[in-house]
């Protein structure tokens, strides 16, 4: 009878530290790669823009890590759903090791905007509803770090941080309509979209996605590091709590 | 569910309950906003529907860890979840307990202290209208993170992180019905999603609740 391979093969944690050892170096050198290509094509071979100058070009970082701050709490709540449903204990340390890269990603982006914005709108910080609602969805990011830390069971930690994930998806986005009402903002449209007609220019738009792509590559490498880092150490507390029975 | 509801407020009541404590914080952080911002009337009575919205949601804060951590230490919890209630219904009447304990005497309490902060007289209603409104969503969402938390040893200043920004969307838009009613304004939209937050919380998050205690419990 021939083996059945479906993904979820990987949530055994043997099966997901071989295949996630061997393609870790591969995402690690390509994110790097990338992100100096893009930040580099960025910097040096694009035109400044003639209303902002050279100002522009912190959209390389900016909007980067913005789309990943937001794409790594979606990615916690995929986690925290395939925890809940099916118990993959790798599946709930994923979750995990996220959030803190998502926290610095949302740093990352506010402090860039910031920057942007002093010289761009004269003030480092508005209460615009895409800003304010970064800094809630920051706000989110710590809650659900500290419930990890602060529970010392780990399945039970788990359980608790995947139902807060849920529910506080739902206020998440129900901020993001909150302050839209509460207050008109500075902030501009969306960049990027599928509509050619939103998008910025060509020019600046190919390096842009190189950056994004990098962006992505050494989101999921740190990703995965930090839960086979996170694996192995439960593998050592395994280890050492039969160490202590004989 | 009653006899659970008469024994919570009973407990809360009688002394050592800290009943009336979130009342007196609700007056304390009231009377230091003059303190801080400065004695004129005409600013003190812009800012007023802000400062009741913020004072009532750090009052309801206050007394939160309280939901759950008596009945956890005594062992009560246990033996409500193995009664023949619905853990989700015992949370519903917990929430209310705490609404009618700690939010009703502050929304009772609004319009004398509005009256300090020199708002003027149509304010009134609006400002005990959209706590009334506001605030069950509060206790409610309250009552989750007193769940979440119920087990820990230092869970009072974790509590807050989590449920702070769980109320960010409740605040924005009781506190925007008050404004907007004070000034005479279009009220119709922050009302209905006022109401609509409320509604919604009070009919889905004591599923999220009572799963958060079943995992505590465990």
């Amino acid at each position: 009878m021939s083996e059945r391979r479906s993904l979820w093969e990987y949530a055994n944690p043997r099966k997901f530290m071989g295949l996630s050892g061997t393609i870790l170096p591969w995402i690690t050198i390509a994110g790097g790669v990338l992100l100096v290509v893009g930040l580099i094509w960025g910097f040096f071979f694009t035109p400044d823009d003639y209303r902002q100058g050279s100002t522009v070009k912190i959209i390389y970082l900016h909007v980067p890590s913005a789309l990943m701050a937001i794409n790594a709490w979606f990615m916690m709540l995929v986690a925290s759903l395939i925890w809940l449903i099916r118990r993959h204990h790798v599946s709930a340390l994923a979750a995990r090791a996220a959030a803190p890269v998502g926290v610095a990603m949302t740093i990352i982006a506010l402090v860039t905007g910031a920057i942007w914005g002093q010289p761009m709108w004269g003030t480092w910080w508005v209460w615009d509803p895409r800003l304010t609602s970064f800094l809630i969805l920051f706000l989110f990011y710590l809650g659900y770090v500290a419930l990890w830390a602060a529970v010392e069971n780990d399945d039970t930690a788990a359980d608790l941080t995947s139902v807060t994930c849920i529910v506080g998806s739902v206020f998440a986005v129900l901020s993001r309509y909150a302050v839209n009402f509460w207050n008109q903002g500075l902030h501009q449209g969306a960049s990027l979209s599928l509509d050619p007609e939103e998008n910025v220019a060509d020019i600046f738009y190919y390096p842009l996605l190189v950056t994004i792509a990098a962006f992505v590559l050494i989101f999921v490498a740190l990703v995965l590091l930090r839960t086979r880092t996170e694996i192995r150490a439960r593998q050592l507390r395994a280890y050492m709590a039969r160490e202590r029975m004989q | 569910m009653i006899a659970l509801l008469l024994r919570d407020l009973k407990i809360a009541v009688r002394a050592g309950g800290g009943f009336g404590l979130g009342l007196a914080f609700f007056l304390i952080v009231v009377v230091l906003v003059p303190f801080s911002v400065g004695p004129q009337s005409s600013l003190l009575a812009s800012i007023a529907p802000g400062i009741l919205w913020l004072g009532a949601l750090l009052a309801c804060l206050l007394s939160l860890d309280r939901i759950f951590a008596l009945d956890f230490e005594d062992g009560s919890l246990d033996l409500l979840a193995t009664s023949p209630l619905p853990l989700e219904g015992i949370v519903s009447v917990k929430a209310a307990a705490h609404w009618l304990t700690s939010a009703l005497p502050l929304v009772i309490a609004a319009p004398f202290l509005a009256l300090m902060l020199n708002l003027p007289a149509a304010g009134y209603f609006w400002i005990v209208l959209s706590l009334l409104l506001g605030t069950p969503a509060l206790s409610v969402i309250g009552t989750f993170g007193a769940a979440l938390t119920v087990g820990l040893k230092r869970g009072g200043l974790l509590l807050s992180i989590l449920v702070l920004p769980l109320y960010v969307p409740t605040l924005i838009f009781g506190a925007e019905l008050a404004r907007r009613g004070v000034n005479g304004m279009d009220t119709q939209t922050p009302l209905l999603m006022l109401a609509g937050i409320t509604f919604a919380t009070i009919a889905l998050l004591p599923f999220a609740s009572a799963a958060v205690i079943r995992i505590n419990l465990r």
